[in-house]
């Protein structure tokens, strides 16, 4: 197959389940990261700078996992298309940069670690929609 | 495997770290610069590469001699030099911070491959050189079943031990190998979470209180100032019924105190924050003075405001006085003891500090033994190298030192708890204390000064005739 048939999307074929899971788990993770760090700015409380920590850990190892699958059904001719795989690896890469900055010891992690929070649960919630997009009722391929 | 995949991390972590600069040596003295502060995406680490001494040896002075007087330990931090000249070593590890972010787990991982595997041995042991000759012949567990036993003094003819929880106290008798009896509770010590576990102690020179340094619980208040309670202080115990008092506050981890021979002054050697910069914040050696805030965690080196804590707290900061004088960033600094002129002329005057060596450095510094030459009862000049090739040209670490201690028969014992040796430092000719008796004092008050407060008998004190052989 020429690699330009490989980043068409295939719009007919859902989401492979588990995939599909990893995709949407990832969301309320991000969107749990992003109400934490709004908590601690907003109370210098930094129990939720950790729980912030540990949500987005847990949004990167389900996103993570949706990658690979979203690469495999690439590399397989069988993915959601460019714009789908970009938005995934770019939520994920900007997740992983957010966790370092999570990384950082009391109020260091701010205001970065908020904006980038917003920003990757803006991304993903973006991704989601790629990923879930063309299953629509009466639509056909 | 894993350790390839461990310098894979590091090497990540130099590539992101690597625009935060860390070639220029850290300031030291009385007014260091201190430079802006910085921080990459990731923090600088650095961690000691372990191996074994082999046929290698710290490197000393011209005229100077070192040697192993015990291996095999199990973590020695801290000894003591008893009347007799017998040696005490505390030996443990402590510490039970839960891990409260994924940082914790990886950080902590990483930091552990510059740490021996050996398990703290939670007791004391016993070293004695009977004949002098510089052999420590004799070796017994003097105590055991303590509780991560760091800070250690002697006063009111007793032996105290400052556990990570509780403060205890053992009688003892000249002579003796082993304790009679458990030990004896003087105060319990602030033990949650343990952070900064060490609790390092002195007694002042007439014995009626006790000094005890006790570490934060966190590097800057990143666990909530909620478990900084009685943290990041020295207390002052009173020796006979416990009660205790914080003697001065806002220091990070005062990881050793010590009296200033001759005087009524504390002194403290303590490790400041990290993840500000190669050259920030300089660890300290400093005199402690009563009812003094030095800052942490609100501001650093006086009032240099630290914006990583919320909320601020200007007020404090407005009360914040500086250390005395900056040992270097991160060299973290663990021991340190005063010099008297039997240690020859170089170090006639001044004390000596154990420098653990850094991680959060991509240029590692400290892993040596320095000397901070003192004139008027204040420091003076620049530190020097005493004990080095802790760490090797080749990279490798063999020896992390610790402790430091002054033993009045001439001289350093040093604690090293990487390769789990105790090291002694002698003068190949020993200086001769007469030359060197400050103004306005004898000779013999001089040489009944030993460290931390202690006071040596004069049997204790070398004379030409008992002084251990020169190697």
């Amino acid at each position: 197959m020429p690699l330009s048939h490989r980043f068409r999307p295939a719009p007919a074929r859902a989401l492979h389940p588990v995939h599909a899971a990893l995709l949407a788990g990832s969301l309320p993770l991000f969107a749990g990261t992003l109400l934490s760090d709004w908590a601690y700015a907003a109370s210098y409380e930094v129990q939720w700078t950790n729980f912030a920590s540990w949500l987005n850990a847990g949004a990167l190892l389900f996103l993570g996992l949706a990658l690979v699958f979203a690469l495999v059904d690439t590399i397989r001719g069988l993915g959601r298309g460019i714009i789908y795989l970009v938005l995934v690896a770019a939520t994920f890469a900007i997740g992983l940069v957010n966790s370092f900055i999570h990384a950082k010891d009391g109020w260091a992690s701010m205001p970065t670690g908020l904006v980038l929070s917003i920003l990757v649960t803006g991304l993903a919630l973006v991704a989601v929609w790629f990923g879930f997009a063309t299953l629509r009722k009466g639509e056909t391929a | 495997m894993r350790a390839r995949f461990v310098f894979g991390t590091l090497a990540a972590c130099v590539a992101l770290t690597a625009c935060s600069g860390g070639s220029e040596a850290p300031e030291y003295g009385e007014n260091p610069q201190l430079p802006e502060k910085q921080r990459g995406l990731l923090p600088n680490m650095e961690i000691a590469n372990p191996a074994s001494w082999g046929d290698a040896r710290p490197q000393v002075p011209e005229g100077y001699a070192i040697t192993a007087i015990a291996t095999d330990l199990k973590v020695p931090r801290q000894t003591l030099v008893l009347p007799n000249g017998d040696i005490l070593v505390a030996e443990g590890s402590g510490g039970h911070a839960p891990k409260l972010r994924p940082k914790d787990i990886i950080a902590g991982y990483i930091k552990a491959k510059g740490k021996t595997s050996v398990e703290g041995g939670n007791r004391l042991t016993l070293l004695r050189d009977a004949d002098g000759d510089g052999t420590y012949e004799v070796r017994s567990v003097f105590a055991e079943g303590l509780d991560a036993p760091y800070g250690l003094a002697f006063a009111n003819g007793m032996i105290y031990v400052a556990n990570q929880g509780e403060l205890v106290r053992f009688t003892y008798r000249d002579g003796q190998t082993r304790a009679d009896a458990p030990p004896i509770r003087v105060t319990k010590l602030p033990a949650k979470i343990n952070h900064h576990w060490t609790k390092s102690l002195a007694a002042s020179p007439d014995g009626r209180f006790l000094y005890v340094g006790i570490g934060s619980n966190s590097n800057v208040g990143d666990r909530g100032m909620d478990v900084e309670e009685d943290r990041a202080m020295v207390w002052q115990i009173d020796a006979r019924t416990g009660m205790h008092r914080p003697f001065a506050t806002g220091i990070r981890n005062p990881t050793a105190l010590a009296f200033r021979p001759g005087s009524d002054e504390l002194w403290a050697v303590a490790n400041e924050r990290d993840e500000l910069g190669a050259n920030l914040v300089p660890d300290y050696l400093t005199s402690v003075r009563d009812g003094a805030f030095y800052g942490w965690p609100y501001s650093y080196w006086g009032q240099n405001v630290d914006t990583r804590v919320k909320p601020a707290r200007p007020d404090l900061v407005a009360s914040a006085i500086k250390p005395d004088y900056a040992l270097g960033a991160h060299v973290a600094a663990l021991g340190v003891a005063f010099s008297a002129p039997i240690m020859g002329e170089r170090f006639a005057q001044g004390a000596f500090v154990g420098e653990h060596g850094s991680w959060n450095r991509s240029e590692p510094v400290g892993y040596k033994v320095v000397f901070v030459p003192f004139s008027n009862g204040r420091p003076a000049g620049d530190p020097v190298d005493v004990v080095t090739g802790f760490r090797g040209e080749d990279g490798m670490t063999r020896g992390r030192p610790v402790g430091v201690t002054f033993d009045p028969r001439g001289a350093l014992i040093i604690c090293d708890d990487l390769s789990n040796t105790v090291w002694r430092l002698v003068p190949e000719t020993p200086g001769n204390p007469e030359d060197f008796v400050p103004a306005g004092r004898s000779r013999a008050d001089v040489m009944e000064e030993g460290e931390g407060g202690v006071r040596a008998p004069a049997s204790a004190v070398a004379t030409p005739d008992n002084l251990p052989e020169a190697r």
